[in-house]
């Protein structure tokens, strides 16, 4: 392998940056997926979770920035600096580039709506941050395309890991997600919950068949007695 | 509460001014040609406002179970400017209470001139009449076409849609009811602004129960002095109530605030009162408190009163448990009808309301473990103050006062003993059970 | 490390004591996940079921860049530091 010059400095650190937001981001993910009443990490307090989530893609946005003025750094190759962000304005690998723009476009949007949360409606933020699955795969379409880097050897090995641990979580996620009592059976399982518990399957007297007619009603109307 | 020299004349066609809601056709709706006779036209001032001080040196109070001063609700909405939405609130979700179904379905037009009114003061544009289930049905139907003479003889000048509410225990409730309005389910809101700034359709919005907006059109016509001539100083006009006997009857009476409860339940408290007498009273609905029949005999129907025994009077339901039914096992039916209706938004509500049904129906059978009380009294204060509604704070309520009126039971039920004749139920509950979305719609 | 965001509009100026707050939680929006209890255990502890007790009495400047942490520390935003009304 050649050495590191000061030369090709900039495009191993392009290289080795992009590998570690990689695993940053997938990180990210399975961390945000997590954030639930069941999703704890062992030995990780719950505040944690949610701490690393946004500390590491506040990171992840650092190491991409890096990533990609490096790669505009390296005169290897032409690629201009706008093309971090507007897909498919590079002339090198345009389209694998430009997946790239795309994810980070998703990333900041996200980001940027999280810094103001305060200020957005719970369903509008809520709508923004799903499109983080979308950023992860067209991420990870970059990583694999952009170079040939990924696609042999460990560092495949630790792409291949990186999509498992993405994909095992989302089906915990999912099947979770289908677990979930809706609102409106919640109490009723609640009740099921607190007869069993009480170790007894008598019923409780059941209520009336019938509303009874406590006093004039559309179609009952009883004398309403003036009082002295 | 005798009433002041010179008699303000006004209706009433009793001795004591009473009845003022009811009209004098009592089995038969009131329709619009005879309200018109015994009324006259709705007294538009022409000008808004101005009604507002007239409430308010009458008193008016909300009749919807608050108690919340109505001209301080008006000029809150009034002050809000925009176009403000005036709903009439009839979604009467109290399973023992029946007085605004009756009131609607006997004196609609009086109900409705009180929305006219209403609407007129605070310069509302758009109103609607709320009430449960009325897509179909004898109500509805006469709501119906009662809005539809009014709005061809050119009665009414804003234009009022009826509005179906889901028989839900919340659908009353202001912020569900503003959701549902809002083409939302019957859900209440927590984060939301007060529905006076920002209600249907994001206009200032004023809510008044169907009772209070008839109390309305009458201070409209005869004003604030003939108002207070019964009642308290403190509380003054009359009421409607729900009165449960003892024997399974049941009857709405108007009466004056501050009536000794003897005159409404006398023949349940006396000592040989129907059906063998009364165990304990239930004031104020299933949010309210039980009471030992001894204690009612001595109480009046005002908030005050019942205040001072941790109390209150709701919207006027009044139920004598007969001696020969159980407490506990009432108290625990009701519990459980609380706890199905809860919306199931809060984590403590949900949690504690199913709890402290079971744990009441526990009490309610034989031998329970002595940490069952002790638990539920816990439940009960952990759900309180802790949603976002009052729904199981007044669960609550009731339950803590059950626990405590029927404590001589719980020591029978604690031996396997239980000192009730009968098991038939005797509390009025519904049989319907939401299970999905679209029963809160 | 760069801080956790500022998930709401607050200064964090611990410099000036301002009008006291109180800690407030939107039930609705609360699903239990402790987070707030950990971050603030002065002030907040968990019932047997998870969610929130909070003390009702005003923050302790000592205590308020604490509070700040724990509401940004909700998953859902759903712990609020508001102003008491007098």
């Amino acid at each position: 392998m050649n050495g590191i010059t000061s030369s090709t400095l900039p495009w191993y650190t392009s290289r080795a940056t992009g590998v570690v937001a990689l695993v940053l981001l997938t990180v990210v993910m399975v961390l945000g997926m997590l954030v639930n009443r069941q999703g704890r990490l062992p030995g990780l307090p719950r505040f944690a979770v949610t701490n690393l989530h946004r500390n590491l893609s506040l990171m992840a946005v650092v190491f991409i920035v890096i990533h990609v003025v490096t790669a505009v750094l390296d005169g290897f190759v032409s690629i201009p600096l706008i093309s971090g962000v507007i897909p498919f304005t590079s002339g090198y690998e345009g389209f694998w580039l430009g997946l790239g723009a795309i994810s980070f476009d998703l990333m900041l949007a996200l980001i940027a709506t999280s810094l103001i949360r305060g200020r957005l409606s719970r369903r509008v933020w809520k709508a923004v941050h799903w499109l983080a699955y979308a950023s992860w795969p067209i991420a990870f379409a970059h990583s694999i395309g952009a170079s040939s880097d990924l696609q042999s050897g460990l560092l495949l090995a630790l792409a291949v890991g990186c999509a498992v641990a993405l994909a095992a979580a989302l089906a915990w996620r999912l099947v979770s997600m289908a677990r979930e009592v809706p609102r409106a059976e919640r109490v009723s399982a609640m009740l099921a919950a607190a007869s069993g518990r009480a170790g007894k399957n008598r019923s409780l007297p059941s209520p009336d068949r019938n509303r009874s007619q406590p006093g004039p009603g559309p179609g009952d109307p009883r004398k309403p007695t003036a009082v002295s | 509460m005798s009433a002041p020299q010179g008699q303000v004349p006004g209706p009433g066609f009793g001795p004591d001014g009473l009845p003022r809601l009811l009209p004098p056709s009592v089995n038969v709706p009131e329709g619009l040609r005879d309200h018109l006779a015994r009324h006259g036209f709705v007294p538009y001032r022409n000008a808004r406002r101005q009604l507002i001080g007239d409430l308010e040196a009458a008193g008016l109070t909300g009749r919807g179970g608050a108690a919340f001063p109505v001209y301080r609700k008006m000029a809150a909405v009034a002050e809000a400017g925009g176009h403000p939405f005036m709903v009439g609130n009839g979604a009467e979700s109290e399973p023992a209470s029946n007085k605004d179904m009756s009131l609607l379905w006997l004196a609609p037009h009086l109900v409705l001139d009180g929305l006219q009114l209403a609407a007129e003061a605070v310069g509302a544009t758009e109103a609607a009449l709320y009430v449960h289930e009325v897509e179909a049905g004898p109500l509805g139907e006469l709501l119906r076409r009662a809005l539809s003479e009014r709005w061809s003889a050119r009665i009414d000048r804003v234009l009022v849609r009826l509005a179906s509410a889901p028989p839900r225990f919340l659908a009353g409730q202001e912020t569900a009811m503003v959701n549902l309005l809002n083409g939302g389910l019957a859900l209440p809101t927590y984060a939301a602004p007060r529905v006076f700034a920002r209600g249907v359709g994001g206009a200032p919005t004023l809510v008044q129960n169907v009772e209070t907006l008839a109390h309305i059109a009458l201070v409209a016509r005869f004003g604030p002095r003939w108002f207070r001539q019964v009642g308290t100083a403190a509380e003054p006009g009359s009421m409607l109530c729900t009165i449960h006997h003892a024997d399974g009857s049941a009857r709405i009476v108007e009466a004056a605030i501050g009536t000794p409860l003897p005159e409404l339940i006398g023949a349940d408290l006396g000592p040989h009162g129907l059906d063998g007498g009364t165990r304990a009273v239930l004031i104020g609905g299933y949010h309210g408190t039980w009471v030992p029949a001894v204690r009612a005999a001595e109480l009046t129907l005002d908030n005050a009163a019942m205040a001072a025994s941790g109390g209150i009077l709701g919207a006027g339901v009044i139920a004598a448990l007969p001696a020969n039914r159980c407490g506990l096992a009432e108290a625990a039916r009701v519990v459980r009808y609380l706890a199905l209706e809860s919306a199931g938004q809060c984590g403590p509500c949900l949690n504690g309301l199913p709890r402290i049904a079971e744990g009441l129906s526990t009490l309610s059978g034989p031998r329970p473990s002595p940490e069952v009380r002790a638990d539920v009294e816990r439940w009960a204060g952990l759900v309180t103050g802790r949603g976002a509604c009052s729904h199981p704070d007044g669960s609550a309520r009731f339950v803590r006062s059950a626990l405590a009126v029927f404590s001589a039971e719980l020591r029978h039920h604690e031996q396997g003993l239980c000192s009730a004749a009968s098991q038939r139920p005797f509390l009025p509950l519904p049989a319907e059970v939401a299970v999905r979305d679209e029963d809160w719609s | 490390m760069p801080s956790s965001y500022q998930a709401s509009s607050y200064q964090a100026s611990s410099h000036r004591a301002g009008p006291a707050k109180q800690l407030q939680v939107n039930p609705i929006e609360c699903e239990g996940h402790g987070a707030c209890a950990e971050l603030l255990p002065e002030m907040i502890s968990l019932d047997e079921w998870g969610y929130p007790l909070l003390d009702p009495r005003p923050v302790p400047p000592a205590l308020e860049r604490q509070a700040r942490r724990a509401v940004s520390g909700c998953p859902v935003l759903a712990l609020r530091l508001t102003r008491l009304s007098s």
